[in-house]
Protein backbone atom coordinates (compact mmCIF):
# COMPACT_ATOMS: atom_id res chain seq x y z
CA UNK A 1 0.00 0.00 0.00
CA UNK A 2 0.95 3.56 -0.55
CA UNK A 3 2.03 5.95 2.22
CA UNK A 4 -0.46 9.07 2.16
CA UNK A 5 1.75 10.74 4.94
CA UNK A 6 5.30 10.38 5.59
CA UNK A 7 7.01 11.66 8.61
CA UNK A 8 10.76 11.46 9.43
CA UNK A 9 12.48 12.47 12.13
CA UNK A 10 9.50 15.28 13.37
CA UNK A 11 10.84 18.11 16.25
CA UNK A 12 9.01 20.82 17.81
CA UNK A 13 10.40 22.96 20.69
CA UNK A 14 7.80 25.36 22.28
CA UNK A 15 10.71 27.50 23.71
CA UNK A 16 12.47 25.33 26.22
CA UNK A 17 9.80 22.74 26.39
CA UNK A 18 10.78 19.64 23.57
CA UNK A 19 7.36 18.87 22.47
CA UNK A 20 8.11 16.26 19.18
CA UNK A 21 11.13 14.61 20.08
CA UNK A 22 12.50 12.72 16.47
CA UNK A 23 8.94 11.21 15.77
CA UNK A 24 8.90 9.02 12.54
CA UNK A 25 6.16 7.36 11.18
CA UNK A 26 3.97 6.45 7.73
CA UNK A 27 0.51 6.32 7.01
CA UNK A 28 -1.11 3.97 4.49
CA UNK A 29 -4.14 5.06 1.93
CA UNK A 30 -7.24 3.83 2.98
CA UNK A 31 -6.38 2.97 6.99
CA UNK A 32 -7.45 4.46 10.73
CA UNK A 33 -4.15 5.57 12.06
CA UNK A 34 -4.33 6.29 15.66
CA UNK A 35 -1.70 8.85 17.28
CA UNK A 36 -2.62 7.78 21.18
CA UNK A 37 -0.72 9.11 24.52
CA UNK A 38 -1.67 11.04 27.59
CA UNK A 39 -2.45 14.65 27.40
CA UNK A 40 0.83 16.85 26.50
CA UNK A 41 2.83 14.25 24.69
CA UNK A 42 2.54 16.35 21.32
CA UNK A 43 0.21 14.15 19.35
CA UNK A 44 -2.03 18.06 18.94
CA UNK A 45 1.54 19.20 17.65
CA UNK A 46 2.36 16.57 15.05
CA UNK A 47 -1.17 16.55 13.52
CA UNK A 48 -1.04 20.27 13.31
CA UNK A 49 2.51 19.99 11.30
CA UNK A 50 0.94 17.62 8.82
CA UNK A 51 -2.06 20.11 8.34
CA UNK A 52 0.64 23.01 7.39
CA UNK A 53 -0.27 24.84 11.33
CA UNK A 54 2.81 25.11 12.58
CA UNK A 55 6.30 25.10 11.40
CA UNK A 56 8.09 21.98 12.49
CA UNK A 57 12.11 23.06 14.24
CA UNK A 58 13.40 20.13 11.91
CA UNK A 59 12.41 16.97 10.49
CA UNK A 60 10.73 16.02 7.18
CA UNK A 61 7.07 15.86 6.36
CA UNK A 62 4.89 14.65 3.50
CA UNK A 63 1.55 14.64 2.76
CA UNK A 64 0.41 13.11 -0.68
CA UNK A 65 4.48 13.97 -1.47
CA UNK A 66 3.93 17.52 -0.69
CA UNK A 67 5.74 19.37 2.47
CA UNK A 68 2.48 20.85 4.35
CA UNK A 69 4.12 23.94 4.72
CA UNK A 70 4.75 24.67 1.80
CA UNK A 71 2.21 23.39 0.06
CA UNK A 72 -0.92 24.37 1.90
CA UNK A 73 -3.10 25.89 -1.14
CA UNK A 74 -2.29 22.05 -3.15
CA UNK A 75 -3.30 20.13 0.35
CA UNK A 76 -6.51 22.43 1.07
CA UNK A 77 -8.94 20.10 -0.95
CA UNK A 78 -7.48 16.79 -0.03
CA UNK A 79 -6.87 17.18 3.98
CA UNK A 80 -9.92 17.71 6.13
CA UNK A 81 -9.38 18.38 9.77
CA UNK A 82 -11.53 18.04 13.14
CA UNK A 83 -9.63 20.30 15.30
CA UNK A 84 -9.04 20.13 19.06
CA UNK A 85 -10.72 23.12 20.47
CA UNK A 86 -11.80 24.79 17.33
CA UNK A 87 -15.52 25.52 17.95
CA UNK A 88 -17.88 27.94 16.06
CA UNK A 89 -19.73 30.42 16.50
CA UNK A 90 -22.84 30.15 18.68
CA UNK A 91 -25.48 31.92 16.26
CA UNK A 92 -23.96 30.21 12.87
CA UNK A 93 -26.86 27.95 11.76
CA UNK A 94 -26.42 24.07 11.07
CA UNK A 95 -26.51 24.71 7.05
CA UNK A 96 -24.84 28.10 6.90
CA UNK A 97 -21.93 26.71 8.91
CA UNK A 98 -21.79 23.69 6.18
CA UNK A 99 -22.43 25.79 3.22
CA UNK A 100 -20.00 27.96 4.61
CA UNK A 101 -17.00 26.10 4.69
CA UNK A 102 -17.68 24.26 1.61
CA UNK A 103 -17.66 27.39 -0.62
CA UNK A 104 -14.39 27.85 0.75
CA UNK A 105 -13.25 24.60 -0.65
CA UNK A 106 -12.08 23.93 -4.03
CA UNK A 107 -14.01 20.71 -4.80
CA UNK A 108 -16.74 20.62 -2.12
CA UNK A 109 -18.95 18.03 -0.82
CA UNK A 110 -22.84 18.12 -1.52
CA UNK A 111 -23.21 19.58 1.95
CA UNK A 112 -27.55 18.75 1.80
CA UNK A 113 -25.97 14.75 1.83
CA UNK A 114 -23.31 14.88 4.35
CA UNK A 115 -26.56 16.54 6.62
CA UNK A 116 -28.53 13.32 6.43
CA UNK A 117 -25.46 10.86 6.35
CA UNK A 118 -24.19 12.09 9.65
CA UNK A 119 -27.56 12.38 11.54
CA UNK A 120 -28.33 16.35 11.44
CA UNK A 121 -31.34 16.58 8.98
CA UNK A 122 -33.89 18.07 12.09
CA UNK A 123 -31.51 20.20 12.90
CA UNK A 124 -30.57 22.23 9.83
CA UNK A 125 -31.63 25.26 10.73
CA UNK A 126 -30.61 24.66 14.98
CA UNK A 127 -27.83 27.32 15.72
CA UNK A 128 -24.74 25.88 17.38
CA UNK A 129 -25.18 27.01 20.78
CA UNK A 130 -28.51 24.50 20.62
CA UNK A 131 -26.73 21.71 19.68
CA UNK A 132 -26.24 18.70 21.95
CA UNK A 133 -22.84 17.80 22.51
CA UNK A 134 -23.02 14.57 20.88
CA UNK A 135 -25.11 16.62 17.60
CA UNK A 136 -22.04 19.37 17.65
CA UNK A 137 -19.75 16.68 17.35
CA UNK A 138 -21.30 15.14 14.55
CA UNK A 139 -21.26 18.78 12.76
CA UNK A 140 -18.02 19.53 13.43
CA UNK A 141 -17.00 15.72 11.86
CA UNK A 142 -18.95 17.02 8.68
CA UNK A 143 -17.66 19.95 8.82
CA UNK A 144 -14.06 18.05 8.16
CA UNK A 145 -15.70 16.10 5.36
CA UNK A 146 -17.07 18.83 3.26
CA UNK A 147 -13.73 19.04 1.32
CA UNK A 148 -14.58 15.69 -0.13
CA UNK A 149 -10.99 14.79 1.11
CA UNK A 150 -9.06 11.80 0.76
CA UNK A 151 -7.09 12.22 4.32
CA UNK A 152 -8.85 13.45 7.51
CA UNK A 153 -7.25 14.37 10.83
CA UNK A 154 -9.61 13.90 13.76
CA UNK A 155 -8.05 15.25 17.10
CA UNK A 156 -9.84 14.88 20.47
CA UNK A 157 -13.38 13.89 18.47
CA UNK A 158 -14.42 12.26 21.38
CA UNK A 159 -13.45 14.48 24.40
CA UNK A 160 -16.30 15.78 26.90
CA UNK A 161 -19.06 13.37 24.97
CA UNK A 162 -21.16 10.76 27.26
CA UNK A 163 -20.25 7.52 26.61
CA UNK A 164 -23.14 6.70 24.28
CA UNK A 165 -22.23 9.56 21.98
CA UNK A 166 -18.66 8.32 22.20
CA UNK A 167 -19.96 5.07 20.83
CA UNK A 168 -21.82 7.15 18.20
CA UNK A 169 -18.56 8.91 17.44
CA UNK A 170 -16.71 5.85 17.07
CA UNK A 171 -19.53 4.26 14.26
CA UNK A 172 -18.63 7.75 12.64
CA UNK A 173 -15.31 6.73 12.57
CA UNK A 174 -15.86 3.71 10.89
CA UNK A 175 -18.51 5.06 8.37
CA UNK A 176 -15.88 7.55 7.03
CA UNK A 177 -13.30 4.58 6.49
CA UNK A 178 -15.93 2.99 5.03
CA UNK A 179 -15.82 6.08 2.18
CA UNK A 180 -12.23 5.20 1.51
CA UNK A 181 -11.00 8.02 3.61
CA UNK A 182 -7.68 7.73 5.38
CA UNK A 183 -8.36 8.52 8.78
CA UNK A 184 -5.96 10.10 11.44
CA UNK A 185 -7.02 9.33 14.80
CA UNK A 186 -5.57 11.47 17.76
CA UNK A 187 -6.91 10.48 21.12
CA UNK A 188 -6.10 9.56 24.31
CA UNK A 189 -8.41 7.10 25.16
CA UNK A 190 -6.86 3.57 25.07
CA UNK A 191 -10.17 1.93 24.50
CA UNK A 192 -11.10 3.82 21.22
CA UNK A 193 -7.68 3.56 20.08
CA UNK A 194 -8.28 0.23 20.28
CA UNK A 195 -11.11 -0.40 19.12
CA UNK A 196 -10.66 1.88 15.88
CA UNK A 197 -7.34 1.53 14.61
CA UNK A 198 -6.03 -0.20 11.95
CA UNK A 199 -2.17 0.72 13.30
CA UNK A 200 -1.03 3.03 15.87
CA UNK A 201 1.99 4.94 17.29
CA UNK A 202 1.78 5.32 20.83
CA UNK A 203 3.38 8.71 22.20
CA UNK A 204 5.28 9.76 25.40
CA UNK A 205 6.75 13.03 26.13
CA UNK A 206 7.46 13.95 22.44
CA UNK A 207 8.32 10.28 21.51
CA UNK A 208 7.04 7.41 19.90
CA UNK A 209 7.37 4.46 21.88
CA UNK A 210 5.46 1.81 20.43
CA UNK A 211 3.71 1.50 16.58
CA UNK A 212 1.99 -1.09 15.16
CA UNK A 213 -1.66 -2.85 15.11
CA UNK A 214 -3.16 -2.78 18.52
CA UNK A 215 -3.38 -6.25 18.56
CA UNK A 216 0.49 -6.94 18.25
CA UNK A 217 1.42 -4.20 20.46
CA UNK A 218 -0.15 -6.35 22.94
CA UNK A 219 1.18 -9.70 21.85
CA UNK A 220 4.55 -8.18 22.07
CA UNK A 221 4.30 -5.59 25.26
CA UNK A 222 1.82 -7.11 27.39
CA UNK A 223 1.09 -10.78 26.54
CA UNK A 224 -0.38 -11.82 29.66
CA UNK A 225 -3.89 -13.83 29.63
CA UNK A 226 -5.96 -13.31 33.19
CA UNK A 227 -8.30 -16.37 33.49
CA UNK A 228 -11.21 -16.12 35.86
CA UNK A 229 -13.40 -18.90 37.17
CA UNK A 230 -15.50 -19.98 40.51
CA UNK A 231 -15.04 -23.06 42.26
CA UNK A 232 -15.60 -24.16 46.15
CA UNK A 233 -12.73 -26.66 45.41
CA UNK A 234 -9.86 -25.63 48.17
CA UNK A 235 -6.78 -26.84 46.69
CA UNK A 236 -5.58 -25.42 43.71
CA UNK A 237 -1.83 -26.07 43.81
CA UNK A 238 -2.69 -28.33 40.88
CA UNK A 239 -2.79 -25.34 38.72
CA UNK A 240 0.38 -23.66 40.35
CA UNK A 241 2.41 -26.41 39.00
CA UNK A 242 1.51 -25.80 35.55
CA UNK A 243 4.34 -23.83 32.78
CA UNK A 244 2.28 -21.63 31.64
CA UNK A 245 1.03 -20.26 35.02
CA UNK A 246 2.95 -17.79 36.74
CA UNK A 247 0.07 -16.80 39.37
CA UNK A 248 -3.15 -18.11 41.62
CA UNK A 249 -4.69 -15.81 43.39
CA UNK A 250 -8.28 -16.53 45.55
CA UNK A 251 -11.00 -14.05 46.57
CA UNK A 252 -13.42 -16.43 48.32
CA UNK A 253 -14.56 -18.73 45.11
CA UNK A 254 -13.22 -16.72 42.82
CA UNK A 255 -9.70 -17.86 40.96
CA UNK A 256 -7.93 -15.67 38.94
CA UNK A 257 -5.36 -17.53 37.66
CA UNK A 258 -2.33 -15.18 34.94
CA UNK A 259 -0.12 -16.66 32.69
CA UNK A 260 0.66 -16.44 29.17
CA UNK A 261 0.35 -18.40 25.71
CA UNK A 262 -2.27 -20.96 26.12
CA UNK A 263 -2.86 -20.55 29.39
CA UNK A 264 -6.74 -20.47 29.16
CA UNK A 265 -6.53 -24.21 27.33
CA UNK A 266 -4.19 -25.53 29.58
CA UNK A 267 -6.19 -24.64 32.77
CA UNK A 268 -9.12 -25.64 31.43
CA UNK A 269 -7.58 -29.11 30.53
CA UNK A 270 -6.46 -29.48 34.13
CA UNK A 271 -9.43 -28.26 35.75
CA UNK A 272 -11.27 -30.86 34.10
CA UNK A 273 -8.94 -33.49 34.41
CA UNK A 274 -9.95 -33.64 38.58
CA UNK A 275 -13.13 -32.90 38.02
CA UNK A 276 -13.85 -29.29 38.59
CA UNK A 277 -16.49 -28.09 35.99
CA UNK A 278 -16.32 -24.25 36.79
CA UNK A 279 -19.70 -22.69 34.05
CA UNK A 280 -17.83 -18.77 34.45
CA UNK A 281 -14.32 -20.35 33.14
CA UNK A 282 -13.22 -17.14 31.04
CA UNK A 283 -10.03 -15.50 29.49
CA UNK A 284 -9.49 -11.83 29.37
CA UNK A 285 -7.08 -10.23 27.27
CA UNK A 286 -4.50 -7.43 28.14
CA UNK A 287 -5.32 -3.96 26.85
CA UNK A 288 -3.35 -1.36 25.19
CA UNK A 289 -3.54 0.27 28.39
CA UNK A 290 -1.57 -2.51 30.09
CA UNK A 291 1.13 -2.01 26.93
CA UNK A 292 1.42 1.83 27.67
CA UNK A 293 2.10 0.82 31.19
CA UNK A 294 4.75 -1.42 30.54
CA UNK A 295 6.28 0.55 28.07
CA UNK A 296 6.20 3.83 30.20
CA UNK A 297 6.05 2.63 33.51
CA UNK A 298 2.42 3.58 34.29
CA UNK A 299 2.74 7.29 34.07
CA UNK A 300 -0.91 7.69 32.11
CA UNK A 301 -2.22 11.10 33.36
CA UNK A 302 -6.06 10.51 32.48
CA UNK A 303 -7.85 13.81 31.64
CA UNK A 304 -9.47 15.08 34.66
CA UNK A 305 -13.56 15.56 34.73
CA UNK A 306 -15.04 18.43 32.93
CA UNK B 1 -13.12 37.91 -3.77
CA UNK B 2 -15.45 35.52 -4.02
CA UNK B 3 -14.16 33.79 -0.52
CA UNK B 4 -14.28 37.58 0.96
CA UNK B 5 -18.16 37.87 -0.17
CA UNK B 6 -19.12 34.90 1.15
CA UNK B 7 -17.60 35.23 4.13
CA UNK B 8 -18.81 38.91 4.46
CA UNK B 9 -22.75 37.35 3.77
CA UNK B 10 -22.31 34.62 6.93
CA UNK B 11 -20.92 36.97 9.10
CA UNK B 12 -23.48 39.81 8.69
CA UNK B 13 -26.31 37.50 9.30
CA UNK B 14 -24.29 36.68 12.85
CA UNK B 15 -23.96 40.00 13.51
CA UNK B 16 -27.90 40.62 12.84
CA UNK B 17 -28.16 38.25 15.91
CA UNK B 18 -26.05 39.76 17.92
CA UNK B 19 -28.08 41.92 20.44
CA UNK B 20 -24.81 44.22 21.21
CA UNK B 21 -24.22 45.23 17.75
CA UNK B 22 -28.14 45.38 17.12
CA UNK B 23 -28.17 47.89 20.70
CA UNK B 24 -25.08 50.01 20.03
CA UNK B 25 -25.37 50.55 16.06
CA UNK B 26 -29.04 50.98 15.74
CA UNK B 27 -30.90 51.66 18.70
CA UNK B 28 -29.03 53.52 21.19
CA UNK B 29 -28.41 56.03 18.46
CA UNK B 30 -31.64 56.30 17.76
CA UNK B 31 -32.44 56.61 21.51
CA UNK B 32 -30.03 59.41 21.98
CA UNK B 33 -31.12 61.51 19.00
CA UNK B 34 -34.63 61.28 20.20
CA UNK B 35 -33.48 62.17 24.12
CA UNK B 36 -31.35 65.10 23.04
CA UNK B 37 -33.42 66.37 20.36
CA UNK B 38 -36.10 66.47 22.50
CA UNK B 39 -34.22 68.78 25.12
CA UNK B 40 -32.31 70.86 22.74
CA UNK B 41 -34.70 70.82 19.83
CA UNK B 42 -33.31 72.29 16.35
CA UNK B 43 -32.94 76.07 17.47
CA UNK B 44 -29.52 77.69 16.74
CA UNK B 45 -27.48 78.97 19.61
CA UNK B 46 -24.46 81.10 18.16
CA UNK B 47 -22.85 79.73 21.44
CA UNK B 48 -22.96 76.01 20.92
CA UNK B 49 -22.66 73.92 18.23
CA UNK B 50 -19.93 75.92 16.33
CA UNK B 51 -23.64 77.91 15.67
CA UNK B 52 -25.61 75.45 14.18
CA UNK B 53 -28.86 74.38 15.39
CA UNK B 54 -27.89 71.13 17.96
CA UNK B 55 -29.71 68.61 15.80
CA UNK B 56 -27.58 70.03 12.27
CA UNK B 57 -24.92 69.97 14.56
CA UNK B 58 -25.53 66.23 16.10
CA UNK B 59 -26.96 64.33 12.99
CA UNK B 60 -23.82 63.56 11.65
CA UNK B 61 -21.76 63.61 15.23
CA UNK B 62 -24.32 60.32 15.82
CA UNK B 63 -23.23 58.92 12.64
CA UNK B 64 -19.97 59.40 13.82
CA UNK B 65 -21.31 57.21 17.27
CA UNK B 66 -22.39 54.31 15.34
CA UNK B 67 -19.34 54.20 13.12
CA UNK B 68 -17.19 54.13 16.76
CA UNK B 69 -19.67 51.50 18.14
CA UNK B 70 -19.06 49.27 14.98
CA UNK B 71 -15.61 49.71 14.83
CA UNK B 72 -14.51 49.43 19.04
CA UNK B 73 -17.40 47.21 20.10
CA UNK B 74 -19.22 45.05 17.34
CA UNK B 75 -15.93 44.20 15.21
CA UNK B 76 -13.36 43.73 18.23
CA UNK B 77 -15.81 41.17 20.48
CA UNK B 78 -16.55 39.42 17.24
CA UNK B 79 -13.18 38.56 16.18
CA UNK B 80 -11.83 38.24 19.55
CA UNK B 81 -14.91 35.50 20.02
CA UNK B 82 -13.92 34.04 16.71
CA UNK B 83 -10.40 33.32 17.81
CA UNK B 84 -11.37 32.42 21.40
CA UNK B 85 -13.35 29.94 19.77
CA UNK B 86 -10.97 28.82 17.34
CA UNK B 87 -12.95 29.86 14.28
CA UNK B 88 -10.14 31.71 12.97
CA UNK B 89 -8.14 28.56 13.10
CA UNK B 90 -10.60 26.65 11.32
CA UNK B 91 -10.10 29.32 8.45
CA UNK B 92 -6.56 29.05 8.46
CA UNK B 93 -7.15 25.43 7.69
CA UNK B 94 -9.41 26.07 5.36
CA UNK B 95 -6.01 28.20 3.90
CA UNK B 96 -8.16 31.46 4.25
CA UNK B 97 -5.90 34.71 3.61
CA UNK B 98 -5.66 37.15 5.97
CA UNK B 99 -7.26 40.08 4.07
CA UNK B 100 -9.99 37.85 2.94
CA UNK B 101 -10.86 37.99 6.91
CA UNK B 102 -10.41 41.35 7.12
CA UNK B 103 -12.31 42.12 3.75
CA UNK B 104 -14.76 40.36 5.24
CA UNK B 105 -15.25 42.51 8.14
CA UNK B 106 -14.69 45.19 6.68
CA UNK B 107 -17.34 44.44 4.62
CA UNK B 108 -19.77 43.82 7.10
CA UNK B 109 -18.95 47.33 9.36
CA UNK B 110 -19.50 49.34 6.03
CA UNK B 111 -22.67 47.54 5.34
CA UNK B 112 -24.44 48.34 9.34
CA UNK B 113 -23.04 51.39 9.48
CA UNK B 114 -24.86 52.55 6.16
CA UNK B 115 -28.14 50.78 7.50
CA UNK B 116 -27.41 52.23 10.53
CA UNK B 117 -26.75 55.70 8.89
CA UNK B 118 -29.36 55.92 6.78
CA UNK B 119 -32.03 55.25 9.63
CA UNK B 120 -30.16 57.91 11.64
CA UNK B 121 -30.33 60.78 9.09
CA UNK B 122 -34.21 59.83 7.73
CA UNK B 123 -34.90 60.09 11.63
CA UNK B 124 -33.53 63.60 12.15
CA UNK B 125 -34.35 65.01 8.96
CA UNK B 126 -38.29 63.57 9.52
CA UNK B 127 -38.63 64.08 12.87
CA UNK B 128 -36.67 67.52 13.69
CA UNK B 129 -36.69 68.84 10.36
CA UNK B 130 -32.38 68.76 9.95
CA UNK B 131 -31.80 70.20 6.78
CA UNK B 132 -30.48 67.95 3.86
CA UNK B 133 -26.77 68.50 2.97
CA UNK B 134 -25.57 70.80 0.35
CA UNK B 135 -23.72 68.27 -0.82
CA UNK B 136 -24.40 64.69 -0.70
CA UNK B 137 -21.40 63.59 -2.35
CA UNK B 138 -19.03 64.63 0.23
CA UNK B 139 -21.20 63.29 2.76
CA UNK B 140 -20.96 60.10 1.39
CA UNK B 141 -16.98 60.64 0.75
CA UNK B 142 -16.65 61.24 4.23
CA UNK B 143 -18.77 58.41 5.87
CA UNK B 144 -16.82 55.95 3.93
CA UNK B 145 -13.30 57.89 5.13
CA UNK B 146 -14.46 57.33 8.65
CA UNK B 147 -16.16 54.03 8.14
CA UNK B 148 -12.72 52.50 6.58
CA UNK B 149 -11.22 54.04 9.47
CA UNK B 150 -13.10 52.75 12.23
CA UNK B 151 -13.94 49.06 10.93
CA UNK B 152 -9.91 49.08 10.27
CA UNK B 153 -9.39 50.14 13.85
CA UNK B 154 -11.93 47.42 14.79
CA UNK B 155 -10.18 44.36 13.32
CA UNK B 156 -6.78 46.08 14.97
CA UNK B 157 -8.32 45.75 18.40
CA UNK B 158 -9.79 42.70 17.66
CA UNK B 159 -6.36 41.22 17.20
CA UNK B 160 -5.37 42.96 20.32
CA UNK B 161 -7.70 41.92 22.57
CA UNK B 162 -6.99 38.10 24.12
CA UNK B 163 -11.16 37.13 24.53
CA UNK B 164 -14.53 38.39 23.56
CA UNK B 165 -15.12 40.11 27.05
CA UNK B 166 -11.99 41.62 27.54
CA UNK B 167 -12.93 43.22 23.98
CA UNK B 168 -16.72 44.12 24.70
CA UNK B 169 -15.47 45.61 28.17
CA UNK B 170 -12.61 47.73 26.87
CA UNK B 171 -14.36 48.41 23.71
CA UNK B 172 -17.53 49.96 26.55
CA UNK B 173 -14.98 51.92 28.21
CA UNK B 174 -13.28 53.63 24.88
CA UNK B 175 -16.85 54.05 23.49
CA UNK B 176 -17.74 56.28 26.33
CA UNK B 177 -15.06 57.92 27.09
CA UNK B 178 -15.14 58.95 22.95
CA UNK B 179 -18.54 59.74 23.20
CA UNK B 180 -18.06 62.50 26.20
CA UNK B 181 -14.86 63.82 24.86
CA UNK B 182 -15.19 64.07 21.02
CA UNK B 183 -18.36 66.53 20.53
CA UNK B 184 -21.43 63.91 20.63
CA UNK B 185 -22.14 63.90 24.54
CA UNK B 186 -21.74 67.69 25.90
CA UNK B 187 -21.08 70.34 22.90
CA UNK B 188 -17.14 71.30 22.70
CA UNK B 189 -17.68 74.35 23.78
CA UNK B 190 -18.59 73.18 27.24
CA UNK B 191 -15.27 70.91 27.74
CA UNK B 192 -12.32 72.28 29.58
CA UNK B 193 -9.32 72.21 28.49
CA UNK B 194 -7.73 68.73 29.08
CA UNK B 195 -11.16 67.27 28.01
CA UNK B 196 -10.39 69.17 24.64
CA UNK B 197 -7.08 67.63 24.24
CA UNK B 198 -8.51 64.40 24.77
CA UNK B 199 -10.89 64.41 22.54
CA UNK B 200 -8.09 65.42 20.13
CA UNK B 201 -6.58 62.41 20.83
CA UNK B 202 -9.52 60.07 20.01
CA UNK B 203 -9.77 59.52 15.99
CA UNK B 204 -14.09 60.17 17.09
CA UNK B 205 -13.01 63.91 17.54
CA UNK B 206 -11.76 64.22 14.07
CA UNK B 207 -14.32 61.13 12.37
CA UNK B 208 -16.79 63.58 13.63
CA UNK B 209 -15.59 66.82 12.79
CA UNK B 210 -14.83 65.38 8.98
CA UNK B 211 -18.86 64.05 8.99
CA UNK B 212 -19.88 67.13 10.41
CA UNK B 213 -17.82 69.75 7.92
CA UNK B 214 -19.22 67.73 4.73
CA UNK B 215 -22.78 67.69 6.39
CA UNK B 216 -23.09 71.61 7.73
CA UNK B 217 -21.93 72.72 4.00
CA UNK B 218 -18.66 73.87 5.21
CA UNK B 219 -16.22 71.60 2.83
CA UNK B 220 -13.85 69.05 2.98
CA UNK B 221 -11.80 69.26 5.87
CA UNK B 222 -8.35 68.05 4.17
CA UNK B 223 -6.80 68.25 7.18
CA UNK B 224 -9.16 66.10 9.37
CA UNK B 225 -9.40 64.23 6.55
CA UNK B 226 -5.89 63.56 6.51
CA UNK B 227 -5.70 62.28 10.48
CA UNK B 228 -8.79 59.80 9.58
CA UNK B 229 -6.66 58.16 7.07
CA UNK B 230 -3.40 58.44 8.34
CA UNK B 231 -5.42 56.49 11.41
CA UNK B 232 -6.77 53.94 9.06
CA UNK B 233 -3.22 53.58 7.15
CA UNK B 234 -1.77 52.68 11.08
CA UNK B 235 -4.17 50.50 11.63
CA UNK B 236 -3.75 48.12 8.45
CA UNK B 237 0.11 48.37 9.33
CA UNK B 238 -1.02 47.45 12.88
CA UNK B 239 -3.51 44.52 11.56
CA UNK B 240 -0.77 43.59 9.02
CA UNK B 241 1.80 42.48 12.10
CA UNK B 242 -0.16 42.53 14.82
CA UNK B 243 -2.87 39.76 13.53
CA UNK B 244 -3.30 36.49 15.29
CA UNK B 245 -5.25 33.56 14.12
CA UNK B 246 -4.80 32.07 17.54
Amino acid sequence: MDSVIEVERLKKTYGDVIAVDDVSFAVDEGEIFGILGPNGAGKTTIVECLQGLRRPDSGRLRVFGLDPGRGKRELRGRIGSQLQESSLPDRIRVWEALDLFASLSPEPADWETLIGQWGLGDKRDASFASLSGGQRQRLLVALSLVNNPEVVFLDEMTTGLDPASRRVAWDLVAAIKARGTTVVLVTHFMDEAERLCDRLAIVDSGRVVAMGAPQRLIDEHAPQVLVRFSTDWADLGLLSDLQEVERVERYGSRVEVSGSGPVLAVVAAALVGHGILPTDLRAERASLEDVFLALTGGRFEEEPAS
Amino acid sequence: MRTTAKLAFVELKLFGREPLTVVFALALPLITLFVLGGVFGNDPDPEFYRGFGPMNYYTPGYVGLVLASIGLLSVPTHLAGNRERGVLRRFRAFSVSLWAVVGAEVLVSLCIAAVSGCVLVVASVMVYDVSWPQSPALCVAAFGLSSLCFASIGVLLGSLMPSARAAQAGGMLLWFTMMFVSGVGPPPEVLNTPLRTIGDLTPLKHVVIVLQDAWLGLGWNWGEAGIVAGLLLVSVLGITYLFRWE
